[in-house]
């Protein structure tokens, strides 16, 4: 696959929120205002970079070579919830500002699903360095931009007038739901359209 | 003792009232048969890490619990990925990346850290098997729900010359699909969640 397909393959075709599921518990718990929903897109998409490049050197590196390759799930898991810290400890010495508006999303983000989904998925559809960093990247900006549509609803959704059975979570569902009818306009064969 | 089994399956199903645990819960429920599977994986973790979590409660220092419980939680994922791997491949394949993805499952953690390291054996061993029952009463629902809708069927274990594919008639020549789709998902679980509330409102 080429860098500019594996981009659009996970920002729109394969979105991992409205196509697989993964990271559903942030995306409705934190889509509630913009604001909280950007910082914790691009707190997402962040992690996800590093943590797709890092899983893909220790598979291929370290479980590959020594036929460990049963201790994936374990090793990732812990390499990732590592990763969080670490992250999280650099950004706050060196970048303060960055810190003060992604902080409080980094700890959640250990048991965010979609990045521990998207190490896994790169690793099993075979991709080399290159294409597991844009991979990582491209999820987290596809993330990114469900959040950021999802947050914008919601918020308008606030002055509305609602049933109260269906008010908060359910209503949200529905929204997300609707909104992955739409974006299942894109598949693979307008990436074929796209890049001949 | 009872009160900590029953509360799981219905007041405090993980799914649709503290609503934990979403993306297996969407993701593999296509197929009445896939959700039982995973139903069955969770139930094995979950009871596993709270026996073991309360029974290391004391050893394990409070600065690294979480790490602990996601390590505990992992080595219980990888049983339940090989064995699943090797005694019914079909499955696995059938719930792909979600099988390894048990171990970021939030009603698990949620459990452990809310309950086993609270509790003695006992109850946190009861709390486990009703968590994870709802868990699994709430996953088969709404495979029920999308299944009969967007493909006409209940597939469930085959026994014998059944093959273990029902059909519905009426609907099995032309379901809706797009209920089976990612966006029925999604829809599917509003509806329900909206009807939980309904009930519980008028209550």
């Amino acid at each position: 696959m080429t860098y500019i397909s594996i981009i659009i393959t996970y920002v729109f075709i394969s979105n991992l929120i409205l196509t697989q599921f993964l990271g559903m518990c942030p995306f409705i718990g934190v889509s509630k205002n913009v604001e909280s929903a950007v910082g914790m897109g691009f707190a997402v998409t962040f992690v996800m970079a590093i943590a797709s490049l890092t899983t893909w050197a220790i598979q291929y590196f370290v479980l590959v070579p020594l036929h460990i390759e049963f201790l994936q799930t374990i090793t990732f898991i812990l390499v990732i919830a590592s990763l969080v810290q670490f992250v999280e400890m650099v950004i706050q010495k060196v970048a303060p500002p960055l810190y003060k508006a992604l902080g409080i999303f980094l700890p959640l983000i250990t048991t965010n699903c979609a990045v521990l989904g998207i190490a896994l998925i790169v690793v099993r559809s075979g991709y080399n360095a290159m294409e597991s960093f844009l991979g990582g990247v491209a999820a987290g900006l596809g993330f990114l931009l469900a959040i950021l549509i999802m947050s914008t609803i919601r918020e308008r959704l606030d002055t509305e007038r609602i049933p109260r059975a269906i008010k908060g979570i359910p209503i949200a569902f529905i929204a997300a739901g609707l909104m992955a009818l739409a974006f299942m306009a894109f598949d693979k064969a307008l990436l074929k359209n796209l890049l001949g | 003792m009872l009160k900590e089994f029953t509360k799981g399956l219905f007041k405090e199903n993980p799914i649709f009232i503290i609503v934990l645990g979403l993306c297996p819960a969407l993701g593999v429920s296509t197929k009445v048969i896939n959700a039982l599977g995973m139903g069955a994986g969770v139930i094995f973790v979950l009871l596993c890490s709270n026996i073991l979590v309360s029974l290391l409660k004391d050893f394990i220092p409070d600065k690294v619990r979480i790490p602990s419980y996601i390590v505990i939680i992992a080595s219980f994922v990888t049983i339940v990925e090989m064995v699943m791997q090797a005694y019914s491949p079909a499955l696995y394949k059938n719930l792909g990346v979600f099988v390894p993805l048990i171990v970021v499952n939030c009603v698990i953690l949620g459990r452990a850290e809310a309950f086993a390291n609270k509790n003695t054996v006992l109850p946190s061993i009861m709390d486990g098997l009703g968590m994870g029952l709802g868990f699994t009463i709430g996953l088969v629902l709404i495979a029920v729900v999308r299944e009969i809708l967007g493909a006409g069927t209940i597939t469930i274990f085959p026994i014998g010359s059944f093959d273990g594919v029902i059909p519905i008639p009426g609907l099995v020549n032309s379901p809706v699909r797009v209920i089976g789709l990612a966006a029925g998902a999604l829809l599917v679980m509003g509806y329900l969640k909206a009807f939980f509330n309904w009930y519980l409102d008028r209550k």
